[in-house]
């Protein structure tokens, strides 16, 4: 998917995370700050990659900021985002390209 | 189409929660409550109506919510949203639909055509997503009867809706539902005819439990299934009013065990403790058994 627009999903809240996603420079430029960085960081970064990769995202500027999410919610904020970037409002691939 | 097995379950208590906040639908099945209701429409901002449906799609396909029912509340058939929001709810496996602001047979019939198509679409079984209707508005409850009827294979049955209710009414919360009283007693008479469930609305002050717990007893009183919820801490009220006593089960029993041992030599009428007791008696019985079983205090051997 080639973003169009900066687009951002999720909030700061307890148990969420906050994506920010814009083009890139042609690779994938990733930044995490997470209230559970020592423990998960490694694990937020994993689930963000997998997930942009699934989308067939491989240019982009993405910055996670994380209060402690699930794994799901992660994907969630993440594919909320990138689908923003794209303009894409309805027809999303649940269970495809969008899937656990 | 074989008939959905969840059709008539136990649903005491609904509870409702924004299906866009992480916070609250991680671990929502701790509770307890027989159903849980994801809200894309009324908790959710217009501008976050898309973070919802991801956030509701990986918390049904990632999250155990162990025996507790899942309900999606989807947006209006007035908004640009709820074809979306019906393929986000197929797809992610919901249990079943509750259809806002349900005025006409018809409403019920387009979203389960929708339904249909993402059934096929997502290869879900054919029938395996229910419907509800919440009745919001004077001519909701006033079609109630057509309404219920409108796909019997798929319709859990309706709820009424307050808040938009009392405002067409032109009326405010009263204690004693004296401003509700037609519009439950109609919907209930409807539920009833078609032999579909049958919900009250939400109690909104959470800080009024006295007015809460009377609230609750008089949707007993009047024969409702269960109530919409807004909060973990509504549940046991109304799991304990729901719930029959050990008097209401034994009288149950008595009247099933006698019908059944009269039934095999063709007696129609008999007496159980000096009362009177014909086979009319029988269906509220054993529904009383099959409600204490389903709450977990029935001990007997029916």
């Amino acid at each position: 998917m080639k973003l169009t627009t900066p687009a951002i999903a999720g909030t700061l809240e307890s148990s969420d995370a906050q994506v920010t996603i814009e083009p890139g420079d042609g690779t994938i430029d990733l930044s995490i700050h997470s209230t559970v960085m020592a423990q998960y960081g490694r694990q937020i970064r994993e689930t963000v990659l997998e997930t942009m990769e699934r989308l067939g995202v491989n240019d982009a500027r993405v910055s996670v900021n994380d209060r402690g999410a699930l794994d799901c919610t992660i994907r969630a904020r993440v594919e909320c985002a990138v689908f923003r970037a794209c303009g894409q409002t309805e027809n999303f691939p649940w269970g495809e390209a969008i899937r656990s | 189409m074989t008939a959905n097995p969840n059709l008539k379950r136990l649903r005491r208590t609904m509870m409702f929660l924004p299906a866009q906040k992480p916070s609250l639908i991680k671990d929502a099945y701790i509770y307890g409550a027989d159903s849980l209701m994801f809200d894309l429409e009324d908790a959710v901002a217009e501008n976050q109506k898309d973070a919802a449906r991801f956030s509701l799609y990986h918390a049904l396909t990632t999250i155990n919510y162990r025996g507790c029912e899942k309900i999606v509340r989807i947006n209006g058939l007035d908004t640009p949203h709820w074809k979306e929001d019906i393929r986000v709810s197929v797809a992610a496996g919901c249990d079943g639909i509750r259809i806002p602001k349900c005025e006409h047979a018809s409403d019920v019939r387009t979203v389960v055509e929708h339904i249909e198509r993402a059934e096929h679409e997502f290869r879900r079984p054919e029938g395996s997503t229910l419907v509800m209707s919440a009745l919001e508005s004077p001519l909701g409850i006033l079609n109630a009867y057509e309404i219920c009827l409108a796909c019997p294979e798929r319709m859990i049955g309706v709820a009424i809706s307050g808040g938009d209710f009392r405002k067409c009414m032109q009326t405010s919360y009263q204690p004693g539902g004296i401003e509700m009283l037609a519009g439950r007693g109609q919907m209930l008479l409807a539920a009833r005819a078609a032999g579909v469930q049958c919900f009250d609305t939400v109690f909104t002050n959470l800080n009024d439990v006295e007015g809460f717990r009377a609230e609750v007893i008089q949707n007993k009183q009047m024969g409702f299934d269960g109530k919409s919820i807004i909060s973990p801490k509504q549940i046991a009220v109304v799991h304990e009013v729901f719930t029959p006593t050990e008097k209401e089960i034994l009288a149950a029993e008595k009247i099933v065990r006698a019908y059944r041992e009269m039934e095999t030599s063709g007696v129609g009428v008999f007496t159980v403790d000096g009362k009177m007791i014909d086979i009319a008696f029988v269906p509220g019985a054993e529904r009383t058994i099959a409600l204490a079983k389903a709450s977990g205090v029935y001990e007997g051997d029916l």
